[in-house]
């Protein structure tokens, strides 16, 4: 087993035990700190990709901003414990089937799929001889994506008035 | 070189796992984690396809989609700031004023 498989493997199961925290934690705030554990995962199997300025974006901007944000409504509000009515103990058959039937659809699709992947050729040269550079992706977004880059900040614009507008407490 | 086929798989368990954390969860804020989840898994296969294909196609899509989700964040945490307000609450249950 090479030494890539054994850093693969070992932050896959950080990232699957990080997400099943999430969903067998009772409070949010350590549901939260469960999901800051998936993300720096995933940052890390970015790096193993080759893909450092999505795996540097994943931590600032998910792990950073995203996560505190969170952090900090969850504070803010004070939640405390959550409640289980006899309602959502009902949800749980049918809730349980689905997620065995989605999970199966997508086993389905990937392994009759494989071999598709397989006959994709075999492009680790031409990663490492910095296709996946910050200097190529910079060129991309700002020659071919520069449309729809302008558009996102007018979508960031948006969504700061948005969250300003909803969050702002009135006077009476 | 690790095969394509393993991110691909990883990508769907931890998929997996937002779908079930988002119909167990009651609590309004981890619901919108657990679609921060889904999202991720997402993210996963885009740079994993992107990587196989040997084109960064796949990275920008993954840029493009950090920030819908950062300004998704920033919305929706404004409305559950005012669910929060209004109902005195964050269990999804109890916001049911559209109930009969």
């Amino acid at each position: 087993m090479s030494a890539q498989l054994i850093v693969f493997f070992v932050l896959a199961a950080l990232a699957v035990l990080g997400a099943l925290s999430l969903i067998f934690q009772k409070h949010p705030i350590h549901s939260a700190l469960s999901l800051i554990v998936v993300m720096v995962a995933l940052a890390g199997l970015y790096l193993l990709m080759g893909a450092e300025f999505v795996a540097a974006v994943q931590i600032i901007v998910y792990g950073g901003a995203i996560m505190v944000l969170f952090v900090f409504v969850i504070m803010l509000l004070n939640a405390g414990l959550e409640e289980h009515t006899s309602i959502s103990k009902m949800a749980g058959f049918p809730g349980i089937l689905l997620a065995i039937a989605l999970t199966g659809f997508i086993a389905a699709t990937v392994a009759r799929s494989a071999g598709t992947f397989a006959q994709i050729p075999d492009s680790t040269g031409k990663i490492s001889g910095g296709l996946s550079s910050t200097h190529d992706i910079s060129t991309a977004i700002f020659k071919t994506f520069v449309y729809p880059f302008e558009l996102t900040s007018f979508l960031i614009l948006i969504a700061i008035l948005g969250a300003i507008v909803l969050a702002h407490r009135e006077k009476h | 070189m690790i095969p394509t086929t393993y991110y691909i798989a990883l990508s769907a368990v931890l998929f997996g796992l937002g779908v079930l954390a988002f119909i167990f969860k009651r609590n309004i804020i981890t619901i919108f984690m657990s679609i921060e989840l889904m999202l991720n898994a997402v993210n996963l296969a885009f740079v994993a396809f992107s990587q196989a294909n040997g084109k960064l196609d796949g990275q920008i899509f993954v840029l493009f989609v950090i920030i819908v989700a950062a300004a998704e964040a920033a919305v929706g945490l404004g409305i559950v700031i005012l669910i929060a307000r209004n109902r005195q609450t964050l269990n999804v249950e109890r916001v049911d004023l559209l109930k009969l």
